[in-house]
């Protein structure tokens, strides 16, 4: 039982730091049609940002993770004017092929400015001490990236759901053309989009850092996972993203709890059972 | 449309030997360009015979994905199934190296089975992300089985008997290279035959509109199954290659690392192209071996920068830049005569 309720926990946090990176993906490849491969590099980049403020500077968790997340949409912006752009509405191949070419500019950059090791964000003492649920103890860092999942799940769905941008986003999605026309100024729908997804992932990478710790290759390490939770969920669906994160880090996290010398294997038998069943992911929309 | 133009062309006559003679004078090139790396380099052979194995890995991955439209980022479980069976072959008492090669190829051809039937039950994304699933299983299950395949620490000590029992394969490769080096030249003409075949025209017309084919009355499954199979074979055979000419069969043969650097030269060549394979991945496996001779650390880098130039400056590949050149070559041609 106890076991039970250690994996549920550990695959739920899991989960949600996932989820919170990935979500960001989902939404450039559902909304905007475009297969960045380099989100998880943009996750990295954060990561170092808060390990560089939080270790070396010594500012707070909080600053450092705000620090994080502006200063990673601040370097995305001109990669978005001087790359991206060029690349919206182009064949999937060539958007791989771009995207990719970014990671291992990033990774070697990286690599060459901070060295091959793995960098750690301090936990500031509220959150490394356990705290006590009732039935159970959990880590407060761990309680900690679940209520930030769902926020970023609720804020998401309000924002695209609810507000005056949301409408100008699914529109501007639908028919840019025609969106344009009536007035929706996409190019700003865009960059504003963009931002906010890169805004997720470098979000995801601070906080997620326990569970996928920030190294120069984690780019192409997660690189998979992050697609193929995309792919799962169904590309622009936020219910989708977050079926599909519980679903495949409670198949991973049970399978490294009881068979661990089994690896990924799990994992990826499950994500091929499931795109056989649902090709478009869980709730992925017709194309 | 497409497809119409190109049943048109060929059947005119004159435009039938201008192929023959095109085709020829590739074939020649190919050759040249080997023999002169023979000469040129004689202390790089064995990188020369990897690049020749990858050769064929890029090339069985064009058949899937520049003729019949299905990217693949897993063709390194055909290499891998192909790298396996030659390796567990040879270490159980076959060592011919036709017969090993043989092997090899036909293991690729039954991988390439499974994963046509799997993939092709998706589009787009999902079917991108299935290849990406089956790669990661296939590099799962090599590292677990390691009864057989050495898990890990990979297969070594792989001893081959010599080729039609005259050649030795030498502590430099001269064989091991002239042998590879043959065994491209044979698969490029199979292959040029094949997608010029009706088989090959019907792939590209799925590639352009697979309703429409349907439509016409043909099946789409089992032509793109099919294509699977003959990439299998092909992916296979450079991975006994790989096997052959190292003696070592290790994990990184069926990782996904090697199956997106595949799909990288491709595109880098030009998608649809046996050419456009061969030139990709000669230009990406010499790029990345003198960068990183030059400074091991900035080879990332360096590669990161290409990719993003040829997809700025040259979208269609470097076989679309020549096309392009040749077609506006033609054209002033033509204006003048």
């Amino acid at each position: 039982m106890q076991t039970v309720l250690s994996i549920a926990i550990d695959a739920f946090a899991y989960g949600m730091a996932l989820f919170i990176i990935c979500i960001g993906l989902s939404l450039t490849m559902g909304l905007m049609r475009v297969v960045n491969l380099a989100h998880g590099a943009f996750a990295m980049i954060a990561g170092y940002i808060a390990s560089y403020a939080a270790r070396d500077l010594g500012l707070g968790y909080a600053v450092a993770i705000f620090l994080a997340i502006i200063g990673t949409v601040v370097i995305s912006i001109p990669l978005e004017r001087l790359l991206y752009r060029r690349i919206y509405g182009r064949p999937e191949l060539t958007q791989v092929l771009m995207t990719i070419g970014i990671t291992f500019c990033i990774i070697g950059i990286t690599n060459y400015f901070f060295g091959p090791t793995l960098k750690t964000i301090p936990l500031p003492g509220s959150l490394s001490q356990p705290v006590d649920v009732g039935f159970k103890t959990i880590a407060a860092h761990r309680l900690f990236v679940m209520a930030c999942g769902i926020v970023v799940a609720g804020g998401l769905w309000y924002l695209i759901e609810k507000t005056d941008f949301g409408i100008k986003l699914r529109a501007t999605v639908d028919n840019a053309a025609m969106a344009d026309a009536l007035g929706v100024r996409t190019q700003v729908v865009y960059a504003v989009s963009f931002a906010i997804a890169i805004g997720l992932a470098a979000l995801g990478g601070v906080v997620g850092a326990e569970f996928l710790p920030i190294e120069p290759y984690y780019a192409l390490r997660y690189m998979v996972t992050f697609l193929v939770v995309v792919s799962v969920g169904g590309a622009g669906s936020i219910p989708g993203a977050v079926a599909a994160c519980l679903l495949l880090g409670a198949v991973d996290t049970t399978g490294r709890y009881l068979m661990p010398e089994f690896g990924n294997f799990f994992f990826y038998a499950a994500v091929i059972a499931i795109v056989c069943v649902f090709p478009r992911g869980f709730f992925g929309r017709a194309q | 449309m497409q497809v119409v133009a190109q049943a048109q062309r060929v059947a005119s006559p004159s435009d039938v030997g201008n192929r023959w003679l095109r085709d020829a004078i590739g074939l020649a090139l190919i050759i040249a360009a080997g023999l002169a790396g023979y000469w040129l380099f004689p202390d790089n052979l064995a990188l020369l015979t990897r690049v020749i194995a990858v050769a064929l890995l890029v090339l069985s991955l064009d058949l899937i994905t520049g003729y019949c439209g299905v990217a693949s980022l897993g063709q390194a479980s055909l290499f891998g199934a192909g790298a396996y069976a030659a390796g567990i072959a040879c270490v159980n008492g076959v060592t011919e190296p036709l017969t090993l090669i043989v092997i090899g190829s036909v293991a690729g051809a039954v991988a390439g089975l499974l994963m046509g039937t799997i993939m092709l039950r998706a589009h787009g994304l999902a079917q991108l992300v299935l290849s990406i699933a089956i790669v990661q299983l296939f590099h799962e299950a090599a590292n677990k089985a390691s009864a057989y395949t050495g898990g890990s620490d990979g297969l070594a000590g792989l001893t081959v008997s010599p080729l039609f029992g005259l050649f030795e394969f030498d502590l430099w490769g001269q064989t091991a290279y002239l042998f590879g080096l043959a065994l491209l030249v044979v698969v490029f003409v199979a292959l040029k035959f094949i997608v010029s075949s009706p088989f090959g025209m019907l792939c590209r017309g799925i590639k352009q509109d697979p309703i429409r084919i349907r439509a016409m009355g043909s099946f789409v499954f089992p032509v793109l199954l099919k294509m699977f199979v003959i990439s299998g074979a092909v992916a296979g055979m450079g991975g006994a290659l790989a096997a052959i000419s190292t003696q070592v069969v290790g994990l990184d043969s069926v990782s996904f690392e090697l199956s997106a650097n595949a799909l990288v030269m491709l595109v880098l060549g030009g998608l649809g192209s046996l050419y456009g394979a061969l030139v990709g991945t000669v230009i990406f496996m010499g790029f990345e071996h003198i960068v990183s001779a030059i400074n091991p650390f900035h080879w990332m880098t360096m590669v990161g920068a290409l990719l993003i130039a040829v997809v700025l400056a040259a979208p269609g590949g470097l076989s679309g830049v020549l096309e392009t050149l040749a077609g506006s070559a033609r054209r002033s041609k033509g204006g003048r005569s």
